[in-house]
């Protein structure tokens, strides 16, 4: 990972709610309590430098609501998707079957979508995204990376490779400012998981 | 108040039986009276045992001291239900519903599992629609409210288990929430009705953000996955959403004017093939 100009970081929201709500709230419900844990992610996020990539780990999580997924995941996105001064990247861990529908349903509503973590070691894309999206993206995943001079022969379709750059704009994949490769953000955070 | 002046009473001497809406209306009309009369309503306590009883597992009367002037009930009262959800609890803050999400995590699951054959993850959603309809006193009514859930037999009516939520608050209702930011577009059209339809069914919030408004519709979207029913009661209004079993209609105006708000959610077992 020499090429990368981020050291990526995890955050643990269970850990962060207790810290920054009260230690009484083991739940992410109400939305004054999910902007908390939002802001507190982005003070931890200030010291990153320009560009950062937060494994934002959900596992510890009982409860999450609409009005928290929205604060905590949606408007987490939104704030740091048109920020021209810092260049944030997440993955969402944790967002097993009981939290999956409140996530989608927030990303949905603001045509969002995240690289979220289902199940152990499996990745998927959530929210708003096409079908040749998510193909391109599962390529990019199984692959892990994807240097210059194997971008076109791994995508021979000029559309697939415009869904590429997509992804990359859309902050489901991270490009190297020093070497321009691609990568999957799940490969990034591995070793943090 | 000024002295001999007289007391409204609540006569519930002859109550044989009370689900949580009544309970919880019980206490917004005491709220109302008490507001219009300036000091605390009598109540006149049930003489039945068992409906005392109830009352007492519901936690009723903790939260009937605030609002009316009774004779505390004997040790009869204690205990507690295996059927109780969530005793009725006061909602005034977002501590409150943090605490409403917290109690229901040690029974709801047994009860959903037992009663309604929901499997055990249902906990999760469930808590998610008492957080939602919680946070909706307290995002919208700018009053206090209580809530209050439980799981009864409705062989009757039903012939199966149903666990019902009662939700109700004495603030400003759906109409005033929504008016300052909605009711141009409906010029002499808005009302309670139009009011109820913004919310219920197009999901409009007095909040311009455009992640708000979304709880009332998830909320309706996971009763209707489990074919329960929901209503929502404002000032002379009651909108709904009517499952195949339930004869209730879907709208309904010209009601009782009601302060504030009611949202109801009954949820069925589970009919198992």
């Amino acid at each position: 990972m020499t090429d990368l100009p981020i050291d990526p970081i995890a955050i643990d929201v269970g850990k962060l709610l207790n810290k920054t709500v009260t230690s009484l709230y083991s739940h992410l419900v109400t939305r004054p309590t999910g902007r908390a844990v939002r802001m507190a992610i982005a003070t931890q996020l200030q010291s990153a430098g320009e560009q950062s990539l937060s494994l934002i780990d959900l596992s510890e999580v009982v409860i999450i609501d609409f009005s928290c997924a929205d604060e905590v995941v949606a408007k987490l996105l939104q704030e740091y998707q048109d920020n021209e001064v810092h260049d944030a990247f997440f993955v969402f861990r944790g967002v097993h079957e009981p939290h999956r529908d409140q996530i989608e349903v927030v990303l949905v509503r603001q045509g969002l979508a995240a690289v979220v973590e289902t199940d152990p070691g499996n990745f998927q894309l959530l929210g708003v995204h096409s079908d040749r999206e998510d193909r391109v993206w599962g390529v990019l995943e199984a692959r892990g990376m994807l240097a210059i001079d194997e971008i076109d022969s791994v995508f021979d379709d000029l559309e697939d490779r415009k869904t590429l750059e997509s992804l990359v704009h859309r902050g489901l994949a991270f490009r190297s400012l020093i070497s321009g490769r691609i990568h999957s953000l799940s490969r990034l955070v591995e070793h943090l998981m | 108040m000024a002295l001999g002046a007289e007391k409204t009473l609540f006569d519930a001497r002859h109550l044989r039986w009370v689900d949580p809406n009544g309970m919880v209306a019980l206490l917004v009309a005491g709220s109302v009276a008490a507001k219009a009369q300036g000091g605390r309503p009598r109540l006149g306590l049930p003489e039945s045992a068992d409906v005392i009883g109830y009352l007492g597992r519901m936690a009723f009367f903790e939260a009937a001291r605030e609002v009316f002037d009774f004779e505390a009930p004997g040790r009869r009262s204690a205990g507690s239900s295996s059927d109780v959800l969530l005793e009725i609890t006061r909602v005034a803050a977002n501590a409150d519903v943090h605490e409403v999400v917290d109690r229901v995590q040690g029974k709801a699951g047994a009860i959903l599992a037992s009663k309604l054959g929901y499997p055990t993850t249902a906990v999760v959603q469930f808590s998610v629609i008492l957080s939602e309809v919680c946070q909706n006193i307290i995002e919208h009514a700018e009053a206090p409210g209580w809530v209050a859930a439980q799981a009864y037999n409705w062989a009757r009516r039903l012939g199966r288990f149903v666990v019902v939520i009662s939700v109700m608050d004495v603030g400003r209702g759906f109409r005033g929430s929504l008016m300052d930011q909605h009711s141009a577009r409906y010029a002499d059209r808005w009302g309670d009705t139009t009011a109820l339809e913004a919310a219920f069914l197009h999901g409009l919030t007095r909040f311009p953000d455009s992640g708000r408004g979304q709880g009332i519709q998830q909320i309706r979207r996971q009763v209707r996955r489990w074919d329960g029913a929901i209503t929502i009661r404002s000032g002379t209004a009651r909108i709904g959403q009517v499952p195949e079993w339930d004869d209730t209609p879907p709208l309904v105006d010209g009601l009782a004017p009601l302060p504030g708000s009611q949202i109801s959610i009954i949820l069925p077992a589970r009919v198992t093939p």
